[in-house]
């Protein structure tokens, strides 16, 4: 009888542990989706490493 | 010397008992009218930042439900419909359902914010705000009129929804909003109607209580008329169309035959038959929402092959 108090104990914290994880997988997975839907929306990305910006250039010579 | 715990004490929940404090059922609409108010809006989106917005507008409504637990387990505890919620059977404590809405909240308004607006989350947090506190803390045990203003809280998803596509509100959004609104209080009222002893046991407020059944049954028609005008009213917008329209006549007359049967009869009568027609109209309630927004997606998916809209 104790033996199977302690197994639906561990058997209870168990599902909690699998439904957490689970979640924060998936949570992750999707956080991913999104943020390369979100960069891909986005247009071209230009950076500020030096170089020169085309977008800048362009509005420079009109 | 074997080791023994005697943890039935002990808060020990299953993965399954928080997923229950979320109230998947309501969730279930939740999910359904956000998705078609995202899909009736104007504008594409991603089916990832669409999957996106209704999962975190559905969160937000569950941790609202977790907090309404919460704050509700002793008339949970009374009454026969909702004893077996996990507060009240022991499943799990107050502080796990509080614990979770918080944080649930603080999730979903920041998630839906990143995903989609900060416009949209305003309108969540919005909600949560209003469900949890006005509603749930303040007002449901003081007023008559609680269902009306619990009401509101679950008729902002479609709008949510709306704003989450397009970024504002539009008529369009508040007459989504208006047809949950005005759809929930005769659809309680009918469950109180023929569910008497539950509400008077946990001392609710309920209209049946303070103003008695027979002005209950005249509050149903008139909530009736008002919503089946909004109903129609919403065919001749920019997300309504033939197909709305049929849907919304049909179903329209039926709820308002139902109402005017309900309206009409006494206690004496309604006895007799078990509720019959108070039954009828809360179960057709339920699919009553469910067709019109069903319509209005139908309007929505078969618009750009130019059979849906006006």
């Amino acid at each position: 009888m104790a033996i199977r108090v302690e197994r639906e104990i561990h058997r209870r914290r168990r599902s909690q542990n699998f439904g957490v994880a689970i979640c924060l997988v998936l949570f992750i997975i999707l956080m991913m989706a999104l943020s390369f839907v979100k960069l891909t929306n986005s247009g071209p990305v230009e950076g500020y490493d030096h170089a020169p910006r085309p977008s800048l250039e362009e509005k420079a010579l009109e | 010397m074997a080791y023994v715990t005697d943890h039935s004490k002990d808060y020990d929940p299953v993965f399954g008992d928080y997923i229950a404090l979320l109230k998947p059922r309501v969730m279930s609409l939740v999910v359904f009218t956000a998705f078609v108010g995202l899909m009736a809006a104007p504008g594409t989106l991603h089916p990832i930042e669409i999957f996106c917005a209704v999962l975190f507008i559905a969160l937000g409504a569950g941790a609202s439900g977790s907090l309404n637990m919460w704050w509700d387990s002793d008339i949970d505890a009374i009454m026969h419909r909702t004893k077996t919620r996990p507060i009240p059977s022991g499943r799990t404590s107050r502080d796990a359902a509080l614990g979770l809405g918080v944080a649930l909240s603080g999730l979903s308004i920041l998630m839906l914010g990143l995903a989609s607006n900060w416009h949209a989350a305003g309108w969540l947090a919005f909600t949560i705000f209003f469900y949890a506190v006005v509603y749930t803390i303040w007002l449901k045990r003081m007023t008559p009129q609680n269902i009306v203003i619990g009401g509101a809280a679950g008729a902002f998803p479609p709008l949510i929804g709306w704003v989450a596509a397009t970024g504002v509100v539009s008529i369009e959004a508040v007459l989504m909003f208006a047809l949950i609104f005005m759809w929930t209080p005769p659809h309680f009222w009918t469950l109180a109607l023929f569910m008497r002893s539950d509400y008077d046991d946990a001392k609710l407020p309920m209209l049946t209580v303070t103003h008695g059944r027979k002005s209950t049954r005249r509050h149903i028609m008139v909530y009736a008329v008002l919503q089946s005008t909004l109903a129609v009213v919403l065919a001749f917008t920019s997300i309504g169309g033939l197909i709305y329209l049929t849907i919304a006549l049909i179903c329209n007359s039926i709820v308002l035959r139902n109402a005017f049967l309900i309206w009409l009869r006494n206690e004496a009568e309604a006895e007799l038959d078990d509720f019959k027609y108070e039954r009828a109209f809360f179960k057709f309630s339920i699919l009553y929402l469910f067709l019109h927004f069903l319509a209005i997606l139908a309007e929505a998916l078969l618009s750009p092959y130019g059979l849906g809209g006006w």
